[in-house]
């Protein structure tokens, strides 16, 4: 195969299962992909291939990378959790070891991490919690303080609690049906967090009304939102226009910007939450009036 | 915990490539070999350049730009069908400007073919794109994207009419003198060939096709199209067949008239399809959304397959399937 050489930051690999094991409600799949390993920064994630190369499901999935591992006798190998909800995540999560898997990665923008020492409150919906965890040790390595706020609808679908125990200096869970920790979202008991913490900043994964708020509650303390989004993406890559959300740039105008390239990671203060999934009217190069365009379905490339 | 020992295959001597000529003339315009990338699959090309070198692909044909930025549809933009997909993104693009001045010029320095997609929603404006584009250095061809709502007329697509088509590649003629036009086709029509006959007779050089098919996918959890746009455009190898099938009938029909072919191209034994059925280049698409590499791929598999099959030169395949 002619390729280039492997100097730019994403890469494709013939990648193979090393394990795959239940976690709660969740699987965790780890990869041997070498070559993305090591240039993997909190927050990147990858695109996988289902299904096989003769499959009938053409689209790749995506999953934000839990942890990887550069060293040891497997070579670099990448680990994800997912959740199944679909043919192509039902096919992941029977793969057994040594079966093949087509890797692209890592992708889109990772964590933005801070220059100096801050308070951080990294907060985690459901499996959406899984690419905080690298992101904290990351932190504490620059002197930050790190606390957990972790929530799911029900206690088998919290993950990571131990592993934020192990690392923050506090941790608060919370689950809707009270299960686990306190009853209620994430939202209920941030505020009271990062008063306790004095936080400046929130790092933030899961789902988008989750995301909304909790940008909401840090803006309230001035603080800033970094939120990783998780839109429905077909490549991952940049190519499709698939995951695009209207996205406010420094320019002041709103731009449908791709959640692969330009994301996943935003400024949550930044991103137009209440209008995702829509077009707001004053987005660059919206349509100028209702059906101007004969909205037919058809425009395409 | 198993016990796990990795082992890896012992290391094959790399298999030597096929004596083959890849090269083909396309409307004119001479590609050192096949396979191009499909309008909406590429970008511009950068994206796709982290995985392989544009400029060993035959061509780069990019996103349809029209004269204005362009925010495209609401999501959710697209729905996976058995092998297929739908899309309506609604030609989200940064308008002629900006691709003149960031996308095009890129492709030009790294060395590969630029065929430039226009879009427009009136006669006139596909006129104003035509001579901005050929107004640029380094553009090998244009494609008249012509699958869109014609804002004058009730939102008709002109690719749906002859008479339409035909004034959009009349009114774009005069701007590309030397620059090879390609009109590219919808397969939504009654009869293809003529729509064909109609924009040949209008000036193009040549022929893409097929575009999408109309499609739709309703979630039943929600009970509502799982579009925001409602339809959307039908790709994959899905529609393989109808590619094959409108390539065969245009080029029975016109065989003088060049052919980019494209639809469901996903190894190139599908390629070849399409190159026997009488295109003279083809077009890769839907395909790269699962497999980053699949233009480049296609293209080194067409040349296994076209040696495997006892040919030394690409050219020499062209339209075969209508001779035997």
């Amino acid at each position: 195969m002619t390729g280039r050489p492997r100097t730019s930051g994403s890469v494709q690999v013939k990648g193979e299962v090393l394990s795959v094991r239940r976690v709660g409600d969740y699987y965790s799949i780890t990869l041997v992909a070498p070559g993305i390993a090591e240039r993997t920064a909190p927050g990147h994630f990858v695109a996988l291939a289902v299904g096989g190369p003769r499959s009938s499901m053409l689209l790749r999935r995506s999953f934000s990378i839990y942890r990887v591992s550069d060293r040891g006798i497997y070579g670099g190998t990448v680990e994800i959790i997912l959740s199944v909800h679909g043919a192509g995540t039902d096919w992941l999560a029977a793969l057994r070891p040594h079966d093949p898997v087509d890797v692209v990665g890592p992708l889109g923008r990772p964590f933005p991490l801070p220059k100096h020492p801050v308070r951080a409150v990294l907060v985690g919906g459901g499996y959406g919690s899984a690419p905080l965890f690298s992101l904290a040790e990351a932190l504490r390595a620059r002197g930050c303080r790190v606390d957990f706020v972790l929530g799911a609808a029900t206690e088998s679908r919290l993950f990571g609690a131990l592993d934020a125990k192990r690392i923050a200096a506090t941790v608060t869970v919370t689950t809707d049906d009270g299960s686990a920790g306190r009853r209620g979202w994430v939202s209920d008991v941030l505020p009271e967090v990062m008063e306790r913490a004095d936080s400046d900043v929130v790092y933030a994964c899961g789902p988008m009304a989750m995301l909304a708020s909790v940008t909401e509650i840090a803006q309230q303390r001035g603080a800033v939102a970094q939120c990783a989004v998780e839109e429905a993406m077909a490549c991952g890559i940049g190519v499709c226009m698939t995951c695009v959300l209207p996205v406010v740039g420094d320019d002041g105008l709103t731009r449908m910007v791709r959640s692969c390239t330009d994301g996943p990671v935003f400024d949550g203060s930044q991103v137009r939450w209440s209008d995702v999934g829509t077009v707001p009217p004053d987005t660059v190069g919206a349509p100028a009036a209702a059906g101007a365009d004969g909205d037919s379905g058809r425009g395409q490339s | 915990m198993t016990d796990f020992t990795v082992v890896r295959p012992a290391p094959r001597a790399p298999l030597p490539k096929p004596n083959v000529d890849l090269s083909t003339t396309l409307a004119g315009l001479h590609l050192p070999a096949p396979v191009l990338t499909a309008s909406g699959c590429a970008a511009a090309g950068r994206e796709l350049h982290q995985f392989f070198d544009v400029a060993e692909l035959g061509g780069i044909v990019t996103k349809s730009v029209m004269l204005n930025p362009r925010s495209g549809r609401a999501t959710p933009r697209m729905a996976e069908t058995p092998s297929g997909m739908l899309n309506s993104i609604g030609l989200q693009g940064p308008g002629i400007d900006a691709f003149l001045e960031h996308d095009l010029p890129w492709l030009v320095e790294h060395g590969a073919r630029a065929v430039v997609s226009i879009a427009g929603g009136s006669v006139d404006e596909y006129a104003e794109l035509a001579a901005r584009v050929a107004a640029a250095p380094g553009v090998a061809a244009v494609e008249v994207n012509i699958s869109c709502p014609n804002v004058a007329n009730r939102g008709l697509v002109f690719a749906c009419d002859p008479a339409a088509a035909s004034d959009v590649v009349a009114a774009v003629r005069p701007h590309l003198d030397g620059i090879p036009l390609l009109a590219k086709l919808s397969p939504d029509v009654t009869d293809i060939v003529s729509i064909a006959r109609s924009v040949v007779e209008a000036g193009a050089d040549g022929l893409a096709m097929i575009n999408t098919l109309l499609g739709m996918v309703i979630d039943v959890e929600r009970r509502r199209p799982a579009l925001a746009g409602l339809t959307g455009g039908l790709s994959g190898p899905a529609i393989r067949p109808v590619a094959v099938r409108c390539i065969w009938q245009v080029h029975a029909a016109l065989p003088e008239v060049p052919i980019l072919g494209m639809g469901g191209i996903r190894t190139g034994r599908d390629a070849l399809e399409l190159v026997m059925a009488g295109a003279s280049a083809v077009s890769v698409g839907t395909a790269t959304f699962g497999d980053p590499v699949a233009p480049l791929r296609v293209q080194e598999e067409l040349a296994v397959e076209l040696e495997r099959l006892g040919y030394s030169s690409f050219r020499d395949a062209i339209g075969v399937a209508h001779h035997s």
